[in-house]
Formats: C-alpha cells, structure tokens, sequence
C-alpha cells in the first residue's frame, strides 16, 4: 500500500513538473487534466480516471498543493453528486459528455429531489415528467435546492407513471436549467443567506438521452445520489492553493470558485467549525474550566473518529466491502458532531454569543455556526430519517407499516 | 497511514471469532467467574498453542508471532466481544509490553518467550491505595539492597494478580520509575483477592514488605507512558468489541420480543435508539482501529491511545445500558447474560483510568 502511494506520488510529481502550465486558461489546464487522469485519480480508468484508493489521492493532492497546480472541478458543490450518479448509472454516452465538464468546471449543478409535498418523502414526489413525441415534458415544482441559480443542469426525479406504486413511477433525468420552462427563486434562510431556491417547471423540456437509468428505475438512481451525499458529509478533498499564488489562471480559479462556492461559505459554520475551538478556548480563557475541556475533549474525539471511520468506510466501498448505506452513519454523526460543536462554542464564547455580525466573536463566524448548524440535521435526509435507514437496512430491523402502498395515484398526500 | 484491514487480517478475526464462539460461550463465562482462578487452563492453552494469540504482538526473537498492535486489536475486539475469561490483558498485553518496551534484551529473551506461549501467567502491577494509573501516582518505593533491590507498599487493582507466575511492580527509587520482578514466593508477598463488581476480571492487592526484587531494565528506566499507550490501545479494541456485542444482542433481541402485536424492534422509538447506538459503536471501533494503526505506524500515540480508551469505553456503557433497557424486566434478571457485559463495561470504564481522565490525556498530548 505505502510502497504504491509512495510510487504514485512520485509519478504525479514528475507529470505536474512536465505539464503543469499556469500560462494556460483555467479551462484548458483542466481539460488537459482531464484527459491525462489527474483530475479525478479515484475514478474508473476509463472514465478520466485512474482507479486509486484514497491514500493515493491524499498523496497526489499534496503534490498539486506543493507544485501550486490547480486541480479538478469536481468536488464544488453538486458536481460530485452528479459525478457518482452518472458513474454508477448513466450511459456511456452521458459520461463522456457531462463527466468531462464537471472536471473542467464548465458545467454547474443542482439536484432537483425535495418537493413541497414531498421532502423525507422523496418517493412521493409529484413533479411530472411526461413523454411527448421525442421528448419528455416536466411539470410541477422543487423547493430547496441548492444552488439551483447557479446551476446548468439539474438532476431531476419525476413522476412518469401515476398507477404504479410510489417508488416503481420515478424517472431520474438530467434537466437543462438554462431554458424559458424552467424558473428558479431564490430563498431566505434562518441564517441569512439564500443558498436553496423554489424551482418551478412549466412545459419544460428534457432531450430523450438525458433520462439517467430506465423509465420507472428513477429511485435506485436516487438512492445513489443520497448514499454519496451522506456519505460526504465526512468529505474534504479540496486542493489546497495557497493564497499566495498569483498569475492569470489563479485569478480565473478564485473567480470560478467564488461563484461556485456562493452557496456554500456558510457550509463550514453549519458543520460546526471544530477546528476553532481549541484557538477560540485558548483565547477566551475557557481552556481553563476543566467542564469545558471535558466537552472539547468529546468533541475532537467524536470529529476524528468520524473521519477515521469515513475513511475506512471509502476504502472498504472500494474493495467491494460495504453495504451501501453506511453513508447513514457519516451523515448522523456530523449532525451529533455539529450540535455538540454549536454548545461548545456557546460555552467558550459566553454571553458574547448574543451578538452577531463582522462585529461579534470571530468576524461574526461563531453566530453563523450558532444559527447554521440546524441545516445539518434536516439537509440531505434528516436525522430520523437516516435513523430509519440504519435499524431498517444496516441493522436489519423491521420495517415500519406501510399506509402508501398501491398506485400512487390513489396514496394520501399533501 | 491505514484506515481498514488488509484481507490476510480479516482470515485472522475469522479465525478468532470462531475460537471465541466455540471457546466461550456465555455458560462458559459464567461458571468461570464463579471461580477464583478465572479462566480454563484447557482454553489457555489452546489459545497460547493453537491459536498462538499470546504471542501475536511479540517478536519472533522473544518467541512471538511478530505481527504488531493492529493484530493485537484484532485479538482483543474479539475477545471483548466474546467477554472471554483468560489473564490474557493481563499477561500479554500488560506484562508482554512492559518487558518490550522496557526490560534489557536479556530479560526479554529470559521472560517473554514463555509470557508468548502462555506457559507462565505474568501482570503488571501499577495502581495503589488511589486507584491511580499515572507516573506520578506511584509511591511504592525500592531500595536498593547489595545488588539487588526490596520493595515496600501496597499495590491494588492487579488484574490476575493472584493467578500470576510472573509479577513486574512499578516502583519509585533514586532515580526514578523502575520496574521489577519479584518472585511469587519472596518473603514479604502478600496478594489477596480483591471482591470484584465484575467478576469476569479477577483483582488482587498485593502487598510488599521488604519484598525482594529485580530491577527490568534500567535503575528509573521504566516507560510508564509508552507502555500505557500501548495497552491502552490493545483495551480499547476489546472494548470496542464489547460494545458492538451488545448493539447485535439488544437488535437480535428488539426482533425477537414481540409486545402490542408487532416485535418491539418495529417501534421507531427502539429503532432510533438502536440507529443512535450503532453511529456510538462505529466510532469507537473507527477509534480504537486507528490508535491500533496509529501505534503500528511508530508514531507518537498518546492522543489517539487515550482518545479511543475514553470512546470506546463510553460507547460500551451506553450500550450494555441500552440492552438492558430494551431487554425490560428480564434485562435486570441474573438468568439474562446482558449483566455480564454491562459489568465489564463498567469495571472497564475505571480500570487504567476513566474517559474523564483520558479526555484529559488526550488534550494534553497534543498541548492543549
Ligand atoms: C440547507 C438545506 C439544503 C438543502 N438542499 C437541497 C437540495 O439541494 N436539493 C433537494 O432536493 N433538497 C434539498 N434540501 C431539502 C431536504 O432534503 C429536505 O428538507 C429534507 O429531506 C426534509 O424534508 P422536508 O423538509 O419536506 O421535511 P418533512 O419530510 O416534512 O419532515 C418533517 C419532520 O418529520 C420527520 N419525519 C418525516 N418522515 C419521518 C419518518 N418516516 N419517521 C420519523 N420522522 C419523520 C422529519 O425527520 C422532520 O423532522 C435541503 C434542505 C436544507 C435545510
């Protein structure tokens, strides 16, 4: 294992010493990157990948890191969503077109699951996708979707068949956002921010050869989508560039990631930011109160055991070994993680956590951690939710009643 | 650094589970700790010989398998699992790293080749009257005496401490820590069995006056911190193996029990409890797996030694507590084997000291 990573890391390093170019567009390096395997190592071989486990990405990132070389687009945002579904499930043809632009960041994503109605629910959705001459129509509505104003394609579950039972009438599509039928508004949330949109569809339409997976097989895709989400919530495999680097296709990187990453700067305050606390204790003098050492104790305790276990959970994924929805267990523990990261920082910051704004503790981070952190729990299938999946498909417990069974035509609903 | 095992380590768990499920099995457990030995000299033997586990972290050289702490762990979750009764922490774990980490060459080809074999029982005494694990906790003095050294004090808490053939001591002299070896029968030794809680682990105090000894290793050469690291690591793999047990017995157990005309296991109540407790034990095992590689890489390991100590034994409370919870009455009954469990998950949340204590190590290691 050492001796691959070690053999890996020198190949990366003679390759980016030969290929790497900041003379080139943001575009061009990464298309070159693309085509050479480098963007994405951990991808099938055949797919602009070179099929490596995690370990020898965590080496080969640290060479781009050390050789300032920008790396793929891949992991901002929806993309990586997109990219294990369509690596899972789609076409050949799919793959080759969309994998090679969420690589080179040309293309923008969002996923089109929850509903008004429809949100833990998702197989209840009622957005409906209908065919016509050669190509499938969608009407209805999503609500929450993340970075959907930014987005070019959407990924889409609809309702194609009416008298089929909820889960066997789903269709999953790749939708084109950037068209007349489709129109997005913006959100407020309790934070603040307007990262999640209402996504309305009037006559929109959906080319035949976007349809991901079969007619009707709309859920299985799903699940995957879901399964790499939870999973993620543990995911961190950013390439670090250094502030420092400076140069035309540094400009263009930090540009694309400043919009690509709009959504998302609230992302680290809602995950619960341990990694201030230890600074924030020391500076405030709570490192002192052996209470709150115990509970910040608890807290890196909690946080690097997840990660160690999410990282086992990735390699055993690779070897063939998991289950599928061990991703559950990732996403529940970020929520226990966020949570108890939320009352630590209360603690250590005391009665100043009334404030908020670039004021407040932190430049006003610590009040966006206080009121983001409740996303966690609710974002990606909420805490009950994965609960239900752990008894019911890890530990095999019995299912709940089922009301919903039958056509879905005739299921009581919102 | 590793995050998973390898699959010539996953044959290696099989193989120890099914030693485990054959070799003790809750009947097992319970007529041997209704015994003041605590454990089958016939399984012993057949886990030192056939099986080789006593020596499965101890260099060829001294007679050992020669694999490290991550196969050690695996011995160990298995073990916990299986609340086998052996002085197996006691002699290999304890004693085994004390001699490795500390004993001159010469002693350590002298002592562990039969600590690898199992052919002589040793422990490691190091808490006293306090209950206390750390160096600065040992008063026992030792004195030295011509060329050899006498030892004075009091030492309680020693796991396996009556059954032992070989005893190391930790005491104070001039020059610091040292450990030695006293003979069972030295003039001045006194153990006695100390009544346990959890009688799944035998205790004893032992009592030293003007006790013959000799020196391990270097005259305040003992390695109290490293060789803690290490069997903190090795405890915390069998802890993590005790709780992931109870987690299967309190599910098994949840479809099984049927009340209002469904298995209580189909209450959602029940079964966010249950989802809850498995995320608690999957940690604690992501926990103690990686101190196991974190030590077997040669890395610094007090951190992650004391982080999966204090997590894996919380998981393992939280979860017997669970199982007897959703066992109801007959979860409080003597008959029902959760209480075997929960009281080594209790015994094990204070021996070599509690996750406060740890959540403390823990920050220190690292500055905090
Ligand atoms: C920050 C954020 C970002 C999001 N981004 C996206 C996105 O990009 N795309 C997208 O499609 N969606 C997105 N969502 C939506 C999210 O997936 C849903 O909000 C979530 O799945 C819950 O659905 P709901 O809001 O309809 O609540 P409901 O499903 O109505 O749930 C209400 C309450 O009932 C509980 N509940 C429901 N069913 C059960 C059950 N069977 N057992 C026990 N309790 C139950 C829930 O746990 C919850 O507490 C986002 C949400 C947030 C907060």
């Amino acid at each position: 294992m050492n001796q691959s990573v070690d053999s890996i890391r020198d190949e990366a390093r003679s390759w980016l010493k030969e290929n790497w170019d900041s003379s080139l567009s943001l575009i061009e390096w990464r298309t070159r990157l693309a085509e050479s395997g480098w963007a994405a190592p951990d991808w099938p071989e055949d797919y602009y990948g070179r099929n490596l486990g995690p370990a020898e990405v965590a080496a080969i990132n640290e060479e781009f890191a050390a050789a300032g070389a920008i790396g793929g687009a891949q992991s901002t945002g929806v993309r990586s969503l997109a990219a294990a579904t369509l690596l899972e499930h789609g076409s050949d043809e799919q793959k080759r077109t969309f994998l090679r632009r969420i690589l080179t960041g040309e293309d923008a994503w969002c996923q089109l699951f929850s509903e008004p109605g429809s949100g833990s629910d998702l197989a209840g959705a009622t957005t409906r996708a209908d065919r016509q001459g050669n190509e499938w129509v969608v009407n209805g509505q999503k609500v929450w979707n993340t970075s959907a104003h930014h987005a070019d394609y959407g990924l889409l579950v609809a309702r194609t068949d009416w008298d089929q039972p909820k889960h066997k009438g789903l269709t999953y599509f790749i939708i084109d956002m950037r068209q007349p039928g489709v129109e997005v508004r913006q959100l407020r949330q309790m934070n603040g921010h307007a990262s999640f949109n209402e996504v309305f569809f009037t006559n929109a339409s959906v080319l035949p050869d976007h349809m991901i997976g079969e007619e009707g097989e709309g859920w299985a895709v799903a699940v995957t989508t879901l399964a790499y989400e939870r999973r993620g919530f543990a995911r961190s495999r950013d390439i670090k560039i250094d502030k420092l680097w400076s140069g035309k296709i540094y400009d263009q990187y930090r540009e694309e990631v400043a919009i690509a990453n709009e959504p998302y700067t609230w992302y680290p305050q809602r995950a619960g930011r341990v990694d201030l606390v230890v600074q924030r204790a020391k500076e405030t003098g709570a490192i002192e109160d052996p209470v709150i050492r115990q509970k910040i104790a608890k807290l890196l305790a909690m946080d690097k055991s997840a990660q160690w276990f999410a990282a086992r959970l990735r390699e055993d994924q690779k070897a063939g070994r998991a289950k599928g929805p061990e991703g559950s267990i990732t996403k529940l523990a970020a929520s226990n993680i966020a949570r108890l990261a939320s009352d630590v920082h209360t603690s250590i910051t005391g009665t100043d956590a009334m404030l908020t704004g670039p004021e407040s503790p932190q430049n006003g981070i610590i009040a966006e951690i206080l009121v983001s952190v409740p996303a966690v729990s609710i974002a990606g299938g909420t805490d009950e939710i994965q609960k239900n999946i752990i008894s019911e498909r890890l530990l095999d417990m019995p299912k709940e009643t089922r009301f919903d069974t039958g056509p879905f035509k005739d299921v009581r609903r919102n | 650094m590793e995050f998973s095992f390898t699959a010539e380590q996953d044959q290696f768990r099989e193989s120890v589970a099914r030693f485990m499920t054959d070799k003790s099995p809750s009947s097992d457990v319970r007529k041997l700790m209704e015994t003041d030995d605590g454990f089958d000299p016939n399984v012993w033997r057949q886990l030192c010989g056939e099986l080789g586990l006593t020596g499965i972290h101890i260099p060829e050289t001294y007679g050992g398998a020669g694999f490290g702490p991550v196969e050690l762990g695996i011995a160990m979750e298995e073990q916990g699992r299986a609340l086998l009764c052996a002085p197996y922490l006691s002699s290999s774990v304890m004693a085994g790293y004390a001699l490795l980490t500390s004993a001159s060459e010469e002693q350590k080809r002298a002592w562990l080749p039969a600590i690898a074999d199992g052919s002589q029982i040793a422990t490691l005494a190091i808490s006293e009257d306090l209950g206390l694990w750390r160096a600065n906790d040992i008063c026992l003095t030792a004195k030295p005496n011509k060329d050899a050294y006498t030892l004075a004090g009091r030492k309680r808490f020693v796991l396996d401490g009556c059954v032992a053939d070989m005893l190391f001591v930790v005491a104070r002299t001039e020059a610091g820590l040292s450990l030695f070896k006293v003979d069972t029968s030295a003039k001045g030794l006194r153990r006695t069995p100390l009544p346990a809680m959890d009688p799944t682990r035998k205790i004893a105090e032992i009592e030293l006056a003007g006790t013959p000894a000799e020196l391990v290793g270097q005259d305040g050469g003992f390695n109290l911190d490293a060789t803690f690291d290490s069997v903190l690591v090795a405890f915390a793999n069998e802890l993590a193996g005790g709780a992931e047990a109870m987690l299967s017995s309190v599910v098994e157990y949840s479809k099984l029990r049927v009340q209002f005309g469904r298995p209580i296991g189909s209450f959602q109540a029940i079964k966010h409890r249950c989802a809850d407790l498995m995320v608690e034990v999957e940690l604690a095992k992501a926990a103690a797996y990686q101190a196991a590689q974190q030590l077997a890489s040669g890395e610094e390991a007090t951190e992650l030694a004391s982080l999966a100590k204090a997590t894996a034994s919380d998981a393992y409370l939280f979860a017997a507590r669970e199982c007897i919870q959703f066992h109801g009455g007959i979860g409080f009954t003597w008959e029902n084997d959760t209480h075997l469990w929960f009281k080594r998950a209790k015994s094990s949340e204070v021996f070599l000291g509690t996750p406060q204590e740890h959540r403390e190590r823990m920050l220190q290691a690292v500055g905090v």
